[in-house]
């Protein structure tokens, strides 16, 4: 079976591709595990999930946002019967965007708040540190951190992503398009640490496969405050300039190619992650008029809105522009945030069909979930149907590409699941308890 | 000399007997304070006996804990000959750093030490390949182990933790009540005097950042072979600042000073974040039918309050202030 960009996609199994076609046709028809018939309670005790949260550091705008989406998915699972007709009980715990915190949060999760299971959180270096931990306290980890940590096999058994795509998939499925309609040589600015080597190692991988290659790989330091000087090397034969997350300085960066390039530019192609909570139509931003991101979730509701999407949107109190209900310069963190409400609803569908009743069912827990393959659009899972390889703990889903116009992110493009889909690395089913 | 003993080994036997009664909660929590704790020792004895004022430790930490956790990645050595590596990394990072920042004095050594860590840094950024960069890396649980001891057992880690303080915090105080550690002392007090007096206080200096590195070093090589994981957070600046407050809070130039702090600072974050803040927000929502989610991550202000409070009330530290008041003998 090939995809759409010609992969071999041997590793996706009968199983999983003709279970997740009938599946997805069966969207919403009330027949899926998970959707309905709770089990008979056995307590009436709450479900405790430890939510790990930024609400400081670097990522505390992102945690502000996922708070609200966690806060409301488990409002509306309370409200529709709970887990097992348990209710569920947030315990939330700040992380501190940091690694060593983020380990100490688990541990008290486990050991102190006596939590089911944890859940969070978006740094990836925060859930790379928390994992070791969670594996050693058997505590299972529900993550939504879109860093490919979970499907490269450096973690454990008890971590898993299901309610997200990982970067890996969001880059390699970009580049059908990208070379299709933007063009074929580009030049790349990035990071230069962990996130955009990624995105470079991922990218250019997979522009190659398109016919394409970038032509030049521009690293900015970290703690970059000006970027004239990266500018000029820019190759003047570039059709294509992609640019990701270069930090806090994202503002400077826009103006900055602004003044350089003027109106004679080429196409640009971003991650939307530096701009997530930022108004697009922000002072200074005007340069991005007419460029294209990647959005994992389209910020604006567009014509095509779904009822699914009309429901979360009123649930987590966002409005059709993507920022709060009660205030309209609250930008959400909207590409990322809906893996919280997902990985939540997963959370209950894989202990209803565990059946589970207390932490020695954890194990029943992580083994229901990896014997799902499919998860379809619904209510639980707005943003789209994703498929979920239970092997590496990876769920895999539509991508979209917006182009700013008029000071919006109009949705130009979605991504085949399959543009997503790669080779498994690891098989953490194989790995003991 | 006596009661010094007597002091420093109840305090190691109080640690041993708490053992068995701490709840699983505290039980990890105090591991892993006493691994922080034996880093605040190391800057301590700069810091606290010889008063220079680093801005850059964090550098030795995470020498330690990268020069253990990639011996152990890349070259798939066991934790036991790795965390000799980390230790000897830590050594020759603060050899040379001492070389170099030693020629400096009062803010220049500041700058100098905090300059040196932020090179340390982008080091390990650059080195992504290798080092994964800020993500950092896992060690397995398989390989945490010394023979037939697992080092991720609840249980061994404490111990192997509190093995690890108890020697730096016996090393320590047999420097710092010694000849040298006397030398040490008098640099901090007047540094001129010492050198009037025939000494070489770089000589003396040197010793004291070389031991304060190689104790950071044990420190980052013991936190990632105990809890599993190597990152670069660990060699930023905030990482610095941690040992410094916690020696600051404690008692800077007392042996117990930094065990104290790093106890106190740990509390102090896990209750302000974790109940004190959100429990105050909870409470404007529920009595005032405001919601407050700014209240709950303000508990940074409190923790800084109650460092202004200090700063205050108890310049010396809390047991610097105990040494003033109740105890001068307190080491």
């Amino acid at each position: 079976m090939a995809s759409a960009d010609g992969n071999d996609m041997t590793k996706l199994d009968r199983r999983t591709v003709l279970g997740g076609a009938a599946l997805l046709a069966a969207s919403g028809s009330g027949l899926l595990p998970g959707l309905s018939g709770y089990a008979q309670a056995q307590s009436s005790a709450p479900i405790k999930i430890g939510f790990q949260v930024h609400r400081t550091g670097i990522g505390a705008a992102y945690g502000r946002w996922y708070d609200r989406t966690t806060k409301a998915a488990a409002k509306l699972i309370n409200d529709t019967g709970g887990i097992n007709g348990r209710p569920i009980e947030i315990v939330a715990e700040d992380d501190g965007t940091d690694p060593k915190r983020g380990a100490e949060v688990i541990e008290k999760f486990a050991t102190k708040h006596e939590c089911d299971v944890a859940f969070g959180t978006l740094f990836s270096h925060v859930v790379i540190g928390s994992a070791p931990r969670a594996g050693e306290l058997k505590l299972p980890y529900f993550v939504v951190s879109e860093g490919h940590h979970v499907a490269s096999g450096m973690l454990n058994r008890y971590t898993l992503q299901p309610g997200i795509t990982d970067v890996k998939s969001q880059v390699q499925s970009m580049a059908p398009w990208v070379a299709d309609n933007l063009g074929k040589k580009v030049t790349m600015i990035y990071p230069d640490f962990a996130f955009g080597h990624d995105h470079r190692d991922y990218f250019s991988e997979a522009i190659e496969r398109q016919g394409g290659n970038v032509i030049s790989k521009i690293a900015i330091p970290p703690r970059e405050t000006s970027f004239f000087k990266y500018l000029p090397k820019i190759p003047k034969e570039t059709e294509v300039l992609y640019h990701v997350m270069v930090g806090p300085g994202v503002l400077t960066f826009v103006k900055e190619m602004g003044e350089y390039f003027g109106d004679k530019r080429p196409e640009i192609f971003g991650f939307i992650d530096s701009l997530e909570a930022v108004d697009i139509t922000s002072p200074g931003l005007e340069f991005l008029e007419g460029s294209h991101f990647w959005e994992g979730y389209p910020r604006y509701a567009g014509p095509d809105q779904t009822e699914h999407d009309k429901f979360y949107r009123a649930a987590v109190g966002v409005d059709n522009n993507g920022a709060s209900l009660s205030d309209p310069k609250d930008v959400s963190t909207y590409a990322h945030m809906f893996g919280c409400w997902e990985t939540l609803h997963i959370l209950k569908a894989g202990m209803e069909a565990a059946d589970y009743k207390g932490p020695k069912d954890r194990q029943a827990l992580i083994e229901a979930v990896e014997n799902m393959d499919v998860f379809p659009e619904s209510r639980a899972h707005p943003q789209g149907s994703k498929l979920f390889n239970g092997r590496t703990h990876q769920a895999f889903a539509h991508q979209h590409i917006s182009k700013v116009e008029g000071g919006k992110l109009v949705p130009v493009h979605k991504t085949s699941i399959f543009d997503t889909y790669y080779e498994d690395e690891v098989d953490y089913t194989k790995m003991s308890f | 000399m006596i009661r010094s003993i007597l002091l420093h080994g109840l305090v190691i036997a109080a640690l041993i007997a708490l053992e068995p009664m701490l709840s699983e909660y505290h039980h990890g929590n105090l591991a892993r304070i006493m691994v922080l704790a034996t880093y605040a020792v190391g800057y301590n004895v700069l810091f606290g006996y010889t008063g220079l004022l680093s801005l850059g430790h964090a550098m030795f930490f995470a020498a330690g804990m990268y020069g253990c956790a990639l011996m152990v990645r890349l070259a798939e050595w066991s934790v036991g000959p790795a965390f000799l590596v980390g230790v000897a990394c830590a050594l020759i990072a603060g050899i040379v750093v001492g070389f170099l920042a030693l020629r400096t004095i009062g803010v220049g050594f500041m700058i100098v030490t905090l300059m040196f860590a932020e090179a340390a840094y982008l080091t390990i950024l650059y080195y992504n390949e290798y080092t994964r960069g800020d993500e950092g890396f896992t060690i397995p649980q398989s390989v945490r182990a010394i023979g037939t001891l697992d080092l991720s057992d609840t249980t061994t880690r404490y111990f192997a933790a509190l093995t690890l303080f108890s020697i730096c915090l016996i090393a320590s105080a047999a420097l710092v009540q010694s000849k040298a550690g006397r030398v040490l002392i008098a640099i901090r007090e007047n540094e001129d005097r010492v050198r009037m007096l025939g000494f070489d206080p770089f000589r003396y200096k040197l010793l004291a950042l070389v031991t304060s590195a190689v104790m950071a070093g044990a420190a980052g090589a013991a936190y990632a072979v105990l809890f599993g994981y190597a990152g670069a957070s660990f060699a930023g600046v905030q990482y610095s600042i941690f040992p410094l407050l916690w020696v600051l809070l404690g008692g800077p130039g007392t042996t117990l000073g930094p065990l104290l702090g790093a106890v106190l600072m740990f509390y102090l974050v896990d209750y302000a974040s974790g109940t004190i803040m959100p429990g105050l927000a909870a409470l404007v929502e529920t009595q005032f039918g405001i919601e407050a989610p700014g209240l709950a991550s303000a508990w940074l202000l409190l923790v800084g309050v109650a460092l202004v409070l200090l700063v205050l009330f108890a310049p010396r530290g809390l047991l610097g202030t105990v040494r003033v008041r109740m105890i001068p003998w307190l080491p």
